[in-house]
Formats: structure tokens, sequence, C-alpha cells
């Protein structure tokens, strides 16, 4: 029978939920690393086993953390006996060095990005906010980071280089932090075409490589943000979280700070998908993982009052790919919730009937184990949650 | 042998309890001290100093027989007591918060 893995990362820890296939009965271990911020664990797809975490604290940096054995066992990639030391005896520890690339044989990687105040500022490496595994190597892995740029590790993570064109892209100058930090949140991997990458970084915009990640343009036309001077800028706008059902990579939603999109055309061009939600502000989005037209969004009242409208925590499901939206909320509380949910913390199984998970920032799992229809929470108390992956075993 | 007291998320990390007892070769400073307790626990290395420029983490602090060493140069000799181990070496997550 199949078995359900989630990965929580919270801000005090990282928790691990399983069930079997039935979804109705759940362990949970942890708090795992416990103490510090656990933005986000990913297993790999190739090798389920094999967990990528990123551990960070505002007193100790950033850690990446590894299993090989389902999360019962984590190391720091590197730190074996055998691996203390480089050839001339220098300790190598590098799975948490995270540095960018200034070399000029990569280009001309920017030293500074817009700030707050509109004046130039250095790119400063602050945590890893996003582990993605590649579809084909478990020892492979790419890392979005704040301040925004993407790198990767071909050797389990032992090691991590930037891929600098990203950052050396000519809009670089003009990207700049939003509320929560200069992000790269969001990587999609394309399942058929092994050179093309589409990323998100708040506040700058959605970006696309097919090349490998030589080199990269923004894939923002349609999107509209009133907080620019130019609402249809190239890049600077918000983008809180992207996604695709793999099946349809050229078919992208996305989140942004404001608005609902959908693009047909793996980003060339965007259209509002909005329709009728109560308000289309909010954080994560996800597509069914059997109906590539289904697709989810939690609705938050508004950029400042991060809680759902009316105090009544409601998914909503568009099977039309967006555009008309219905209200799931049985099982739900549906009066006096003020928590948020934020954009890595929703994820689906690949269970029939497609599960579907969320946390929020009052430490509640929730979990659907029939699209939606219904919710029950697999734990209520949790610290604030930062993520949610969710990985079907067989 | 030079004694050496992590914050306790460092212990946790680097999977060792109580205090570190290391062989530093003298002169006896922050920077060799922190030299020979990365090149022992690799898996700290970043997480006290920067991994590149060395420098102190800004919310992390040096205390030693009761004085606050955070601000010195890395390479001023430690007091004698620390080089002789007769006291440890503190290394300390700065308060913050409320």
């Amino acid at each position: 029978m199949s078995k359900v893995r989630v990965l929580v990362g919270t801000r005090k820890g990282a928790f691990i939920l399983t069930s079997d296939g039935a979804r109705k009965r759940w362990k949970v271990s942890g708090p795992h690393f416990a103490g510090w911020e656990i933005y986000h664990m990913k297993g790999s797809p190739v090798n389920p086993d094999r967990i990528y975490a990123s551990q960070t604290s505002g007193w100790f940096g950033q850690i990446i953390q590894r299993s090989d054995n389902g999360g019962k066992t984590w190391n720091t990639p590197g730190s074996s006996a055998e691996e203390l030391s480089g050839p001339d005896g220098t300790p190598k520890g590098e799975s948490n060095k995270f540095v960018y690339d200034t070399s000029p044989e990569t280009g001309k990687p920017l030293t500074t990005h817009q700030w707050y105040d509109g004046t130039q500022h250095p790119w400063e490496f602050k945590r890893v906010w996003h582990l993605e595994p590649s579809l084909h190597d478990p020892d492979h892995v790419y890392a979005g980071v704040e301040d925004a740029a993407l790198f990767e590790s071909k050797d389990g993570g032992k090691s991590w280089h930037e891929l600098a064109g990203l950052r050396g892209s000519d809009t670089g100058p003009k990207w700049q932090p939003g509320a929560g930090g200069m992000c790269l949140h969001t990587i999609l991997l394309d399942p058929s075409n092994p050179n093309r990458i589409s990323i998100a970084i708040s506040a700058a915009g959605t970006f696309r490589t097919d090349d490998g990640g030589k080199t990269w343009k923004p894939i923002n036309h349609g999107l509209h943000s009133q907080f620019l001077p130019d609402p249809t800028a190239e890049v600077g706008h918000c983008v809180h979280r992207i996604a695709f059902h793999p099946s349809r990579p050229n078919t992208l939603f996305m989140q942004k700070h404001w608005d609902v999109m959908r693009s047909d055309n793996a980003g060339d061009s965007w259209q509002e998908v909005s329709g009728n939600l109560p308000t289309d502000f909010g954080f994560p989005i996800d597509v069914h993982a059997h109906e590539p037209e289904t697709i989810y969004v939690v609705p938050i009242k508004s950029d400042s009052e991060h809680y759902p409208p009316s105090g009544r925590l409601r998914v909503y499901r568009s099977r039309a790919g967006g555009n008309e939206w219905e209200a799931l909320t049985k099982g739900l509380p549906q009066r006096n919730c003020y928590v948020n949910v934020l954009r890595d913390a929703m994820s689906v199984d690949s269970l029939e009937p497609c599960g579907i998970y969320f946390g929020t920032t009052g430490g509640q799992v929730y979990a659907s184990g029939n699209a939606g229809d219904s919710w029950k929470p697999i734990v209520r108390d949790l610290p604030a949650v930062l993520s949610v992956e969710v990985q079907t075993l067989p | 042998m030079i004694r050496v007291v992590l914050p306790p998320h460092l212990r946790t990390l680097a999977r060792v309890d109580g205090e570190l007892e290391l062989e530093v070769k003298a002169p006896v400073s922050q920077r060799s001290v922190l030299d020979a307790v990365e090149a022992r626990y690799p898996m700290l290395r970043g997480t006290i100093r920067d991994h590149v420029t060395l420098l102190r983490r800004p919310m992390v602090r040096f205390f030693a027989c009761g004085e606050d060493l955070s601000h010195e140069s890395p390479d001023t000799p430690l007091p004698d007591a620390i080089a002789s181990g007769s006291e440890p070496f503190l290394i300390i997550g700065a308060i913050a918060g409320g």
C-alpha cells in the first residue's frame, strides 16, 4: 500500500508526518533541528529517501542538512570523517558556503541591486528559501536564496556554485526586496526539457532559462502591478508563487502579490484568472496531481492584513484553470481564524483521489484526501509553518 | 589544551557535549582558536564567522575571563588564562528579541 510523507518546515524546527495511503492516521516526528528555522525540505524524485533541508538562524547563518534514509537521520553534507579535510589538509565544510560568483569568466555578475530607498545596495547572502532536487540525479539540487540568486550543487549538497547568468541579466539592478526580503522562492524544472528552468523572485518577477541556466530572460509580459511606477514594467513584480502540472509544463499558474495569473506559453505572456475570488491576494498556488486544469489558492484579505477574509479559512479550487472558483470550507475553521498560509506551504500527493495539504502560521497542517472537498488537521499546534512538501511513496 | 564552550545550537550541530578541548599552537588568538574549532568540526564553518571574510557573525559574541572580546582584533593574543586552559573561551549567541 502506498504511503505519504509530509515534510513540514517551521519557525522552530522540522516535523515529518507519515501515514499509509488511507491518509487517516498520522505519525508525527520532530522537532528535528529544534529551535532553528526550517525554510524548506524536499525529497529527490529519483530517490525519495534523499531529502534536503534548509536550516537557518539569525545567529548562526545557513546550514544545509541531508538525509539518506527518509528523514530518520541527518548530516551536513561533506562532514563525515573521511571528508573532513581537503587535499592540502584544510577543512572543507562547504555545504553552507553560498558565495556569489564575481568571476569574469561567467559574465559580469552584478554587485548591487535596488534597495528600499531607491539606492543601489550590495548583494548579501542571507538564507536558502527553497531547495529543488533534480528530476534525474539525487546528487544534483538547486537552491533559491535571499538575496535573490540561484545556486546548484552536483555533489549532494557538499558544495555550491551560483548560476550567475540569472543575476547578471540586464534587469538585475532593478530588482528590489519585498517585505519578506529579496528571495528566489520558486524553481520549476521542466520534465520535458532539461534545459528549461523557470524561477520566481520577490520582488523582481519570473525568469526562464532555455539553455540550462547560462542565460535568462524575464517572463512577465501581461503582469500588472499598481505599486510600480510603470505597472507593466519588465521586472519588479512581486510574484508570490508559480506552479505547473508536470504533464503540461507550458501552462504556468501564478499567485502574484495581487492577481492570480495563467500562461499557456511557458510564461511568455500572462492573463489574469482571478475571476470570482473574494480577494486575489495570497501566497501559495498548486495544481491537482491528476487534473492539470484543477488549481488551488488560499485567498488572503490584503497585503497588510495577512489573514483570510472575514476570519474564514477557505481554500478556493478552480476546475477550469482559473476564473471560475469554488470555496472549499468543510473541516476548515469558518470563524475567528486569522492565520496566513505562506508561499511554500501547500503541496499535493499523487494518490487517487489526490491529496492536498497546507500549513498555517498558526501551526496547523490541514490535509484533504479528496481533492479539497473536506479537510482535517493532521496537527494543530506546531510553530508557524513555513513550508509543506509531500512525498508519495510506494 | 584550550577549552572552548559552544552555544547549545552549535553543540547540537557539532554533536558534542560539554566543552571542547583543542590543541592550539601559540600565539593563542581568536583566529587560531576558531581555526582549530573549524578544523575539528567543519560543519561549524560559516556559523561563527563568515566563510570568506572570516569576520565574526554579527550576532555571535566572544567572552573570556569575564570580558567581552568580540570587538578585539582576531589576532590579538587571548588572556593567559585562556592559553593555559584554566578558563574557557566562550562563544555566545547574542541576546536578541524581547
